[in-house]
């Protein structure tokens, strides 16, 4: 059944933005997915985040902000949420540095670690940081943890980790506070490809442990 | 068999980059805006070479460029005004020059305020774009790399279009500039008396300062809110406030979400002169009215 998103609140973002405050993740999917469905004109970027849309408007086109505004009030499309069924299998190698802490503060073995994050079916919710960067959902709560206290000044690409509720893979290396779990060689940005981010929103993984 | 039309690089200067006005509308992949850091010096460049307002030129931080010509163009440097010669000539800025084949460009270190030089070409910079546009994301690395000794880059065919401005009278960069700030989206995350202190006090340009951002020393921001903010979008212009309370002003190469409040934002018109800002410079913040139109209910 879905219901109209619920806007909580609408602030404006400098002279030419509004940063709208959802009621989760489920609003955040359906205005996102309605907005690139049905573009409002004079809006160049809707960008997704963890409980909020922000809408960027073109320079001289901030009246399209009030309509983009109204249409995430209430969508045109009132069939699905999801903006792709597609789903992605990624092979992961889980020699990840961070592994014994992560299993010692968790109360588990590694092998259970692994086990617990490799069966979840994960959603991708945004992406930020840096190119290609998908923050995806489902991690099983007994691997819920703080980011790191020292974040790393260059995590490899490639590298598969989580922090909070989150799991994600690092399209390049960038420093990062996350804790690292494993490897995979798949490529999650490349700028020849359409769209060049391998998980976009809406797009569901699943990890595959290899070897 | 054609020569080929380019311009040579003898030396890059601090950094030199090839810009235009960016590639918004990839937000929602990570991809930062990128773009010219001052927009308007840019396009000013751009219009007196009669190029189109968005052809790709190069974004020269701190002067120290040389650069030579194979083939004759029309050039012009806006934005901060380096000394400039085309040879021997001296070149003024905001007004377009021809440059011979052979002709050798140098820039010194501005002598004067700013920060970036924008030097516009007829006929534009031709590297391959990368999602739509030609210009260098530091932060992800996205289009050409940075200049450096012997680059050749490729220039676009020079259009016949016949230049009608000798000069365009431009103020330069204002010591101890004033940025116009629109409140938000998260300035109910800190103390009421954190605005007064942010738009009553001089707030000084670190030395940690580039095109993903420019960190500020002054007085520091206390937080009234002190859970984590869940990851949200991004605006050129954000004054972010990490834990130090020492804001963080984000420019064109920053990243597309952040788990740090925003407690005002750079109007767009004010933009510009951030990008001219040197480590060591002051400037202050004030709040804009707000308009009706940014009433949302």
């Amino acid at each position: 059944m879905n219901h109209d998103p619920v806007i909580c609140a609408a602030h404006p973002v400098g002279d030419r933005a509004v940063l709208l405050d959802l009621d989760g993740p489920e609003s955040v999917r359906r205005v996102h997915a309605d907005l690139v469905r049905h573009p409002v004109e004079g809006i160049v970027d809707v960008v997704p985040g963890a409980r909020t849309v922000l809408l960027i408007a073109e320079q001289g086109r901030s009246r399209a902000l009030g309509i983009a505004v109204q249409r995430a009030r209430k969508p045109m499309d009132t069939t699905a949420t999801q903006l792709t069924e597609r789903t992605v299998r990624l092979p992961v190698r889980y020699d990840g540095a961070d592994l014994a802490e992560v299993a010692a503060r968790c109360g588990m073995s590694i092998e259970e670690v692994i086990a617990r994050h490799s069966r979840r079916t994960y959603a991708t919710a945004f992406l930020g940081l840096v190119p290609g960067f998908a923050y995806l959902t489902g991690l099983d709560p007994a691997l819920h943890l703080p980011r790191r206290e020292s974040p790393r000044t260059c995590v490899p690409a490639g590298s598969l980790a989580m922090a909070s509720e989150y799991t994600g893979v690092y399209p390049c290396s960038s420093p990062g506070g996350w804790h690292l779990l494993g490897t995979t060689d798949s490529a999650l940005w490349d700028v020849e490809q359409h769209p060049p981010a391998l998980l976009t929103p809406g797009t569901t993984v699943q990890f595959d442990p290899i070897r | 068999m054609n020569p080929r039309r380019e311009l040579l690089i003898h030396h890059p200067g601090t950094l030199t980059l090839v810009q235009d006005l960016g590639r918004p509308g990839h937000a929602s992949l990570g991809v930062p805006p990128s773009g010219a850091a001052d927009p308007s010096a840019l396009k000013l460049a751009n219009r007196l070479v009669g190029n189109p307002e968005n052809t790709a030129a190069l974004e020269i931080t701190l002067g120290g460029l040389i650069a030579e010509f194979t083939t004759g163009r029309w050039l012009a440097l806006t934005g901060a005004e380096p000394p400039a010669r085309l040879d021997d000539t001296p070149l003024a800025a905001n007004a377009p020059h021809f440059a011979r084949p052979g002709q050798i460009l140098r820039l010194e270190r501005p002598s004067c305020r700013g920060l970036r030089t924008y030097l516009a070409i007829s006929g534009g910079i031709d590297v391959p774009p990368v999602l739509g546009s030609r210009s260098t994301d530091l932060m992800s690395g996205l289009g050409p790399p940075p200049l450096r000794n012997g680059t050749r880059l490729p220039l676009g065919p020079s259009t016949a279009a016949a230049l009608n401005v000798d000069i365009a009278p431009v103020p330069g960069p204002a010591p101890t500039p004033t940025l116009d700030i629109v409140p938000g989206p998260r300035d109910d995350w800190f103390i009421p008396q954190a605005l007064t202190l942010l738009t009553s006090n001089e707030y000084t340009v670190t030395s940690e300062a580039n095109r993903i951002g420019i960190r500020l020393s002054g007085p520091a921001l206390t937080r009234r809110e002190t859970t984590e903010l869940p990851s949200e979008g991004m605006m050129t212009g954000a004054l972010q406030v990490p834990p130090t309370g020492l804001p963080i002003l984000f420019l064109n190469d920053h990243p597309t979400t952040g788990g740090y409040p925003v407690i005002a934002v750079v109007t767009t018109a004010s933009l510009p002169s951030a990008a001219q800002l040197v480590p060591g410079d002051t400037l202050r913040f004030r709040l804009t009215t707000s308009r009706p139109s940014q009433r949302w209910q």
